[in-house]
């Protein structure tokens, strides 16, 4: 296997690495805090759980592709 | 298909634009039949009569003889329509009926079915979609049995994916039974029989293709039917243009008065339980996350198992195989995502302005505190009450109704609020539509995933690999008219709940092949051997778990209920998955090839027949 595919394999394991770090933290550690995220202006653990989460994960996917069709790019091995 | 310049998938915006302007005229015309003196009833079947008969139509204009076209729509969806297709095959009645009843009842710790089932998506983008699309496999035991080699392994596949999607299915045809019932006011069982005959017509003829035309229709209806009512009543009640933004006043709101009406405290009484039965009263908090570790667990273990499952539910990873390249893999998903939010940002709200509009005693429309004659003699009240979903029992007897006498199914609060909130009776015969369009697609979706696995895996594969095109057709279509014949006589059983089968569906999923795929793609030592025994084990544990907790009278283990079980189904199955590859050969070079190929966007797809 030529290395400019596993060069483009390394980049490809560690933009994941870093979409899956945030989505951990948005899916769990945020709503682990629960109650603690609430104020009395503001219904904070209503607002992540219903709202923030998503908008965030929507976010993270579009930017995750594309970082990932950069790297393809970059190595010419994006489709033709 | 519809003869446009420059062929209908180049005209999509215009079509779909231009059937969406159309909807809205049939609503609006709808509306002026109401203010005319049209009854109920009648406004009720035309809804549902006429957009079943656009979902026909389309799978009509739809059909197709070719293999590519029936198995994965010819791979030329673009990402944003596959996205909408996605969404609505995603959105259930779990979705669209069930959600809103249970963040109303059962409040914070609800929510994390919505976390769930959105951050599963970041899963299906980065672990899963993109691959399978570059394999180019049919289905998704297509990708298991080629990865992995050998008739068992792909026959396991075949089974969890029969097993999940047919118990997700059951849940889907008792949707729009209860849909068709309630708009209809025909009896249950014949409702589930009329929506089986919708759902088949959409798929038979034209497969994967049809399906996905379907669903993007479908998707607009179901969209439009769930955003009116949230709008109109958070401006009926003043919150503001923007029910999204509006809600968090009418939280306020919310927990001001669950001081004054007591609840959470107020709880009902042990006879006023036992005669509602599997009605509940409202007991809990709109947003009280309770800071004990338990509840924080709970939550953990549900987002878990729900986003597992999101990943590995073959008819949501199939849609993915339709996209016309790998790039568009990726960006379709996020297009998925942002119309699954469509919904899911809008449940709460929904949620949450009807709880203002039957608790808040400045609004005319609440109950709590009113007479109970009063109460009772509402027209809702009454329609509701007759087919059981909803009693008032004045267990104090001081004739006055407070929260723990008023008890409900969930179900209703998405198909019973326009008239709750005393909106026109349109908006009950669109939400109703929309009910059935949620239902029905994601029906659609399941189904076919059953029927191709069965015609492709099962008997093209495996048992008869010399069968011509057209035999695996017909094989596909009779497949798809006798699950579906199944499916539908067992949803009129009404086993379990929609929401308790649809969580059952994703544990099983998860169980048998998350790790399955996610290894296949990302760890190249992963063998036959190894995912034999993660699919049989994860899933024969997990399943054996369900059942202990279920129906064995088992104490759930650390608070993993039957909703929860593929927290067990799933370390099973990664442990053995690991050990047993590692314990036997590596693969052979030829798979390894191929796990490298999928790697990568470029290059041909080699794999797909």
């Amino acid at each position: 296997m030529s290395s400019k595919n596993e060069q483009h394999w390394e980049k490809t394991k560690s933009l994941t690495i870093t979409v899956l770090v945030i989505w951990a933290v948005v899916s769990f550690a945020i709503h682990w805090i629960g109650e603690g995220l609430n104020s009395p202006s503001f219904p904070g653990a209503y607002f992540m759980a219903g709202m923030g989460s998503q908008l965030i994960f929507a976010v993270l996917v579009f930017w995750f592709s594309s970082r990932q069709n950069k790297i393809d790019e970059e190595f010419g091995l994006e489709e033709k | 298909m519809i003869k446009l310049e420059g062929g209908f998938i180049a005209n999509l915006g215009k079509v779909y634009g231009l059937y969406t302007l159309g909807f809205l005229g049939f609503v609006i015309l709808m509306g002026i039949f109401e203010a005319a003196g049209v009854s109920n009833q009648l406004i009720g079947w035309l809804f549902v009569a006429f957009t079943v008969l656009i979902y026909a139509f389309i799978g009509i204009l739809s059909r197709t003889m070719e293999t590519d076209q029936y198995y994965v729509a010819g791979r030329e969806v673009p990402a944003l329509y596959n996205g909408m297709a996605t969404a609505a095959d995603w959105m259930s009645g779990a979705s669209f009926i069930a959600m809103a009843g249970g963040i109303y009842l059962s409040g914070y710790p609800y929510m994390a079915f919505l976390v769930g089932w959105t951050g599963g998506y970041v899963l299906v983008a980065s672990l899963i979609a993109p691959y399978l699309r570059k394999f180019g496999a049919y289905t998704v035991p297509d990708f298991i049995g080629t990865r992995y080699g050998g008739n068992f392994a792909r026959f396991c596949a075949v089974i969890i994916l029969v097993v999940a999607s047919f118990t997700y299915v059951t849940a889907q045809i008792n949707g729009t039974g209860t849909v068709a019932a309630r708009a209809l006011q025909i009896p249950f069982e014949v409702g589930v029989w009329i929506g089986l005959a919708g759902i088949l017509f959409c798929s038979m003829l034209g497969g994967m293709r049809a399906v996905t035309w379907t669903q993007v229709a479908q998707y607009i209806v179901l969209i439009v039917a769930y955003l009116i009512p949230v709008f109109w009543m958070s401006n009926k009640l003043g919150y503001g243009l923007i029910p999204h933004f509006a809600q968090f006043d009418a939280v306020a709101r919310v927990q001001e008065l669950e001081g004054i009406l007591g609840i959470g405290t107020l709880l009902p009484t042990a006879e006023a339980k036992a005669e509602a039965g599997k009605l509940a009263a409202l007991k809990v908090g709109i947003n009280d996350a309770s800071d004990s570790l338990m509840a924080k667990w709970k939550f953990f273990t549900l987002v878990l198992c729900m986003m597992a499952g999101t990943a590995s539910l073959p008819h949501v990873l199939m849609r993915y195989f339709t996209t016309d390249s790998v790039r568009n893999a990726r960006v379709s998903v996020g297009w998925s995502l942002l119309f699954i939010c469509g919904l899911y940002l809008t449940a709460p709200a929904l949620a949450t302005f009807t709880k203002l509009s039957l608790l808040d005693p400045n609004v005319a429309t609440s109950i709590i505190g009113k007479s109970v004659s009063e109460v009772t003699n509402l027209e809702w009240i009454q329609q509701w009450s007759n087919v059981g979903f909803l009693k008032v029992i004045d267990s104090n007897g001081d004739g006055i109704v407070q929260i723990n006498e008023f008890f409900m199914r969930g179900d209703i609060v998405v198909l019973a609020t326009p008239e709750m909130a005393g909106l026109p009776y349109v908006i009950s015969g669109l939400v109703a539509a929309g009910g059935l369009a949620a239902a029905m697609s994601t029906a659609d979706g399941l189904l076919l995933a059953i029927a191709n696995a069965l015609s492709h895996d099962l008997y093209y594969k495996i048992i008869d690999p010399k069968a011509d095109t057209k035999t695996r057709l017909v094989v596909a279509r009779v497949l798809l008219v006798i699950i579906g014949g199944a499916g539908a006589f067992v949803a009129s059983l009404k086993l379990t709940s929609i929401l308790g089968a649809v969580a059952w569906a994703f544990c099983f999923a998860n169980s048998g092949l998350f790790f399955p795929l996610v290894l296949g793609v990302w760890w190249k030592r992963a063998n036959r051997a190894g995912a034999i025994a993660g699919m049989v084990g994860g899933f024969g544990v997990g399943a054996w778990y369900l059942y202990m907790v279920q129906f064995g009278n088992m104490t759930p283990w650390l608070g993993i209920d039957g909703l929860r079980f593929g927290m067990i189904g799933m370390p099973v199955s990664l442990i053995l998955m690991v050990i047993v590859s590692l314990m036997t050969e590596e693969p052979d070079a030829e798979t390894q090839k191929l796990v490298d190929d999928i790697r990568i966007p470029s290059g041909a797809v080699t794999r797909g027949r």
